[in-house]
């Protein structure tokens, strides 16, 4: 069975004068997805998520979110999502509660539940021991985990997210990412745009978005499934003066044949090969021949990074297959 | 002290030697009592997050800055007091990459070039050398503004070495650039690094730190592990990481979090990240876990952690 669509565009384009931001995008985001969007600065995210969020207009084309149509009944759409924009607007002289409460009126939450839900949003949030404390005075990720909750105040089914985490420290960035997994397992759509990387291996779905397009649009597994080379990853021994020999690993390998790349990342070598089976052996002997000691040489996985590096060269032609 | 801090140097061959650095603003201490090495020719990677105490560090190591307290030796300069003579060997490029955008390519070269003190005619063969290794041969004469960020950034980097530096101090360089872009950037810096240029670089993305041959995490102003990534990984990592490929990946996930063994139960699409104490027992326990709620495991591997992992397995 199809599942539902939450978010569904055709042809959806922004134009800032002569500057195209979002061009003639399609778009399907089915219920209960997290869909991740990532692509370098300028390539048009955070238009795309103001687009649904009805917060500019389209230049053309439609969407629906949440099967209202974005055009003529934007108030009914901004009623029913959670928004979070990358600078959104805490009350910094609000505390925690009273910034709850504000965004609780401000959709019209009322009546017996309304208590009961703002408690809970505090301890999902994480935040019940500084419910009294000014919110000027949290942490980069409280607040974000605080802007969070009151994106939640109306139990949305869709929540837009643009860049929440960015900036902020690694265990806020972690919980706030479980937060976001536990309304995933309540079935709430996610669209959410990151710079990092290891995030969008997180989301169910990835887009990566470049020059105002989606390029490509896929699970994570399958993305990285498009890369039809096999990577193998070696760690090598440090020489007697400590050092990693690297270059000199990188330099006798890459000449090597059925090498298509030989990639220095840190202490380790990153190898792209058209046949591990043939690969290894060859490149074992090479290295022990020049002396470069191996502590081991294994297949692994490419990063989602790789293979839009790998793509984007596909694209503009300059990969060797 | 001093002596033997020099000393130090001229055996191993350190660039950096920072001991017992310390910086308090008021109530607030930025930098505490930290300690570290960067040999030359190294890249050496300063890891945490925002406000912890990266750019203070950096601002001291470059004399902008007084320490509180501690010795600084950069490049066998006493730092503060000896700032000048390292001023003149080292680079630095900031987040904000300081190019002026209304002139070209070939003007900012010149200008940074001058600000340097490099002589007129050095500057003109530097200005071409760092054109083509920048890749931007054919583009002198575009203005810097019409510059995609890659490009833009690797222009910053080359005013940075105008001079011909002898270490680079990098504070997040690549924020908000594509991923290929970044990859020729690492590239431009393994380079450089090759022809025994020290390059310093901080940054908050967890996974770029895999690029540096050796890495300080820096949590709160504390050092609180150092190593390459390699060895934070083998050494530094309380417990193991399995992941997890289920049919169900919702319904395991909300199993597995029901039971406090597993402080963390991540999903990454639809595969489950669990940290374990050790994996020989929790694979028992999981599999036994999900097989009573009716979720069947296709496969279950012990996966290297992220730099991540480890360093929220070295914070909390």
């Amino acid at each position: 069975m199809k599942r539902k669509l939450v978010v569904e565009a055709k042809g959806l384009s922004k134009r800032f004068g002569d500057v195209v931001a979002v061009e003639s995008m399609a778009l399907d985001v089915a219920e209960g997805e997290i869909f991740g969007l990532i692509g370098p600065d300028g390539a048009g995210k955070t238009t795309l998520l103001r687009l649904l969020a009805t917060v500019i207009p389209p230049t053309a084309g439609e969407a629906w979110v949440l099967g209202k149509d974005i055009r003529r009944e934007a108030e009914a759409v901004r009623a029913k999502i959670g928004y979070m924009a990358q600078r959104f607007s805490l009350y910094g002289d609000l505390t925690v509660w009273e910034n709850l409460n504000f965004f609780a009126d401000v959709h019209g939450v009322g009546g017996d539940e309304r208590g009961r839900r703002l408690e809970r949003l505090l301890a999902f949030a994480r935040l019940e021991e500084f419910r009294h404390r000014r919110s000027q005075q949290l942490s980069g990720g409280m607040q974000k985990k605080l802007a969070l909750a009151c994106a939640l105040v109306h139990q949305p089914r869709l929540l837009i997210l643009d860049e929440p985490t960015t900036g902020v420290d690694p265990i806020s960035r972690r919980e706030f990412w479980d937060i976001l997994t536990d309304l995933h397992v309540e079935a709430v759509t996610i669209l959410v745009s990151t710079p990092y990387m290891d995030e969008a291996e997180r989301c169910s779905s990835v887009g990566f978005m470049y020059g105002g397009s989606l390029m490509v649009r896929d699970t994570p597994e399958h993305i990285v499934g498009m890369v039809p080379n096999t990577l193998l990853v070696a760690h090598l021994l440090p020489t007697a003066s400590g050092r990693l020999p690297i270059r000199e690993a990188q330099n006798v390998v890459k000449v090597l044949p059925g090498i298509l790349e030989a990639q220095v990342y840190g202490d380790k070598l990153h190898l792209f090969v058209k046949d591990a089976g043939m690969a290894l052996p060859v490149i074992r002997g090479a290295l022990q021949q020049a002396g470069v000691p191996v502590s081991s040489l294994m297949p692994a996985r490419p990063h989602l990074e790789q293979a839009f590096i790998y793509l984007l060269g596909k694209r503009d032609g300059e990969v060797h297959e | 002290m001093v002596r033997s801090m020099n000393d130090l140097m001229d055996d191993a061959g350190f660039a950096v030697i920072v001991e017992g650095l310390t910086k308090k603003f008021g109530d607030f201490t930025a930098v505490d009592d930290i300690a570290f090495h960067v040999l030359r020719g190294e890249i050496f990677g300063f890891l945490g997050p925002n406000g912890s105490g990266k750019t203070t560090t950096i601002r001291m190591l470059l004399g902008l800055l007084m320490p509180t307290e501690g010795q600084m030796t950069v490049l066998d300069f006493q730092v503060p007091g000896q700032a000048e003579q390292v001023r003149l060997r080292c680079g630095y490029m900031s987040q904000k990459f300081s190019l002026y955008e209304d002139l070209t390519v070939a003007e900012n070269l010149r200008f940074f070039g001058r600000v340097y003190g490099v002589p007129p005619r050095r500057l003109r063969r530097r200005s071409r050398e760092i054109i083509v290794m920048a890749g931007l041969a054919g583009r002198g004469n575009e203005l810097t503004r019409n510059l995609s960020g890659g490009w833009r950034q690797r222009l910053a980097l080359g005013a940075a070495i105008l001079h011909d530096p002898d270490i680079l101090f990098l504070d997040e360089p690549t924020a908000g650039v594509d991923p290929v872009s970044r990859r020729q950037f690492w590239d431009l810096l393994y380079t450089l690094a090759d022809q025994g240029k020290t390059i310093f670089v901080t940054t908050h993305y967890m996974d770029e730190a895999e690029n540096c041959h050796r890495l300080a995490f820096i949590h709160r102003g504390r050092i609180v592990a150092t190593g390459s990534p390699q060895t934070l990984k083998q050494t530094q990592m309380s417990g193991e990481v399995l992941e997890i490929e289920v049919d169900c990946p919702e319904e395991a996930l909300r199993s597995l979090k029901t039971d406090p063994t597993f402080t963390e139960v991540a999903l990454y699409g639809r595969r489950l990240h669990v940290v374990v104490p050790e994996a020989v027992g929790a694979r028992a326990q999981i599999q036994h876990l999900l097989g009573a709620v009716g979720v069947s495991v296709s496969r279950m591997v012990v996966i290297p952690p992220s730099l991540e992992d480890v360093f929220i397995a070295r914070v909390r």
